[in-house]
């Protein structure tokens, strides 16, 4: 054999070993997505689809006649999420507009690194801060039984959901080119006119993938709900309430819940209810961000 | 007209400062209050003494051993596996169907709820692979949980590489590996570091991946084996936080871990985001 031949094969053996290792995330996800159903689909026996979707009650530890009814926790969940979102859409994508637009040079390398570590903050830190000083701050101010419901849950899910969704907005925002900027200048345009209908529109795709995958982890987040959403298995009827959102679920009872018993099929089950929830989530994200991928110059 | 313009504009971009002053004051509030209420309980036994009397006094040490030992097995696990998929990525793989295929993989691993890779673990590593609650199931579980992080910023580290390099190395007559190992990797490797440190830091702060895999209540002794449970700081805070009859009394205690967990985790990124600043100016002159 000669020396190249040998050094092809090499070559080509290389390639292959890093094709392999590659695949590791992909190989990843499955395997999370068999063993999620593998441990979850056997409560099924016991509670029916619907009945576990739509179930009011939840007592997974009741002897004679226990309850897998999660509904209360996926509408906990929705709440906590949209009522974030209400608040970290408009933050997050204004500070990247910020950043992005109005910022000198100088803010620019200020604000940047502070999102960078506001998003870089433990989840469980941002729960403490929730219970031992924002509660209280509720329960004072409103008067309230107890400050951990709701209205803290949403607002500390939405200071970790700020940075995501302001950091890949700025990209966004950033990619536009210079010369739809200046074309809208040269028409008249003010800096505001030029932000809201030209640089706007031009990375709304990014925007929209930003603010999805921000959403999606509030979804996912468990310390920060675990902490502060006050741990109640019934659907809230106000944001002063108390809920319990789906990871909540899983981290408090895990712990706790029997390897093989019906309780511990159970909170599998509610993951998989949650991997599909954000799966979902980031399926939508990938899709608009390739599809309307955005484009420089626009080329007559 | 003229006025309604001006002062529509001044409004909405006065919305957006106020905004993010918003984001800026809700930082500085949260770091303030741990740094002020946590500042007087950090002294040098409280860094270097296991907890005492049911975890009512006593220092933290176990737990900053803990952290330690599953954030550097974490990083073990995800550095080579994301290196090695960066340089598939980047170096090897032609736009197609299988590059498509492992990007869909690394935006969905990226996606899935941290408390989801806990389930996993346990479900994995703990009860079928019998490692038991662990370092090594919660080092495992923590990498694949970072292993996109890793990815990330090796590629952007490879991206950033000018063609240049690569096309005098294989003029020179070297072969694609040789160019990569010899060339693209060490022109790299200061970015690949710097992304993997972002790695480090997220590791160390996330709880619900351990929750379940390898994080103890309270353990007096230092883990001996990769088989061993540990205490870990994220999980410290929140088991003295919101479990056991003590929650008020050891509300200093909490405090003070909240503290040594963001100067961690704060000082890791700092040190990243300083390092990258300066990479990037390096490259642009």
């Amino acid at each position: 054999m000669t020396t190249t031949k040998r050094r092809q094969i090499k070559e080509t053996g290389i390639k292959l070993i890093f094709l392999l290792l590659s695949t590791a995330a992909i190989v990843i996800v499955a395997l999370i997505f068999i063993f999620l159903f593998r441990e979850g689909i056997p409560i099924f026996k016991t509670v029916s689809v619907k009945e576990f979707l739509l179930g009011q009650y939840w007592y997974p530890t009741d002897e004679s006649n226990p309850d897998f009814g999660i509904f209360p926790m996926i509408a906990g969940s929705l709440i906590v999420s949209f009522l974030a979102s209400l608040l970290a859409v408009p933050l997050g994508v204004f500070s990247a507009i910020y950043m992005a637009e109005l910022a000198s040079r100088r803010m620019k390398e200020i604000v940047k690194p502070v999102i960078e570590l506001l998003a870089s903050i433990p989840s469980v830190v941002i729960g403490f801060f929730g219970m031992v000083v924002f509660a209280p701050f509720l329960q004072k101010t409103f008067n309230l039984p107890t400050g951990l419901n709701v209205l803290n849950a949403s607002i500390m899910l939405a200071i970790m959901a700020v940075p995501t969704i302001a950091s890949l907005s700025e990209d966004a925002i950033h990619a536009v080119s210079r010369e739809l900027r200046e074309a809208s200048y040269a028409l008249g345009a003010n800096r505001w006119e030029t932000i809201s209908r030209i640089v706007i529109p031009a990375s709304l795709s990014g925007i929209c993938t930003a603010v999805i995958l921000g959403m999606s982890r509030a979804i996912g987040e468990t310390m920060v709900v675990l902490m502060v959403a006050g741990g109640a298995a019934a659907i809230p009827a106000s944001i002063f309430e108390s809920c319990r959102p789906l990871p909540a679920s899983i981290a408090a009872e895990m712990a706790e819940a029997p390897v093989g018993s019906d309780h511990y099929h159970a909170l599998f089950a509610t993951g998989i209810v949650l991997f599909i929830i954000t799966f979902i989530f980031n399926v939508i994200a990938d899709y608009i961000a390739t599809k309307y991928k955005q484009s420089g110059t626009a080329t007559l | 007209m003229m006025r309604k313009r001006q002062w529509i504009e001044f409004l909405a971009l006065s919305t957006v400062r106020l905004s993010i002053l918003i984001v800026g004051a809700a930082m500085l509030i949260m770091v303030g209050f741990i740094v002020i209420n946590g500042i007087g309980s950090i002294s040098w036994s409280f860094l270097t003494k296991p907890p005492i009397d049911s975890m009512t006094r006593g220092g933290i040490f176990p737990a900053i051993v803990g952290t330690f030992y599953l954030t550097l097995g974490a990083v073990l696990v995800a550095f080579p596996l994301g290196v090695a998929t960066a340089i598939y990525l980047q170096e090897y793989a032609k736009e197609g169907r299988i590059i498509r295929l492992i990007r869909f993989g690394v935006n969905n691993l990226a996606g899935i709820p941290s408390v989801v890779f806990g389930l996993f673990g346990l479900a994995f590593f703990v009860v079928m692979l019998r490692f038991g609650s662990s370092i090594l199931s919660g080092s495992l579980t923590l990498g694949l949980l970072i292993l996109p992080v890793v990815i990330g910023a090796s590629e952007e580290a490879l991206k950033s590489v000018p063609q240049t390099y690569r096309e005098a190395s294989l003029a020179l007559g070297a072969t694609k590996w040789q160019t990569i190992y010899r060339v693209v990797l060490p022109a790299a490797l200061p970015g690949i570091l710097t992304g993997s440190i972002l790695g480090v830091g997220r590791a160390a702060g996330e709880t619900a991946p351990i929750m379940f895999t390898a994080a103890a209540f309270y353990t007096p002794k230092l883990p001996e084996s990769l088989f061993d449970e540990v205490m870990a700081l994220p999980y410290h805070i929140y088991v003295l936080a919101t479990a056991g009859t003590h929650i008020d009394q050891t509300r200093p205690i909490q405090y003070g871990t909240a503290l040594v967990l963001i100067c961690l985790v704060l000082g890791i990124n700092l040190i990243a985001i300083i390092i990258r600043s300066k990479l990037r100016k390096k490259q642009y002159s």
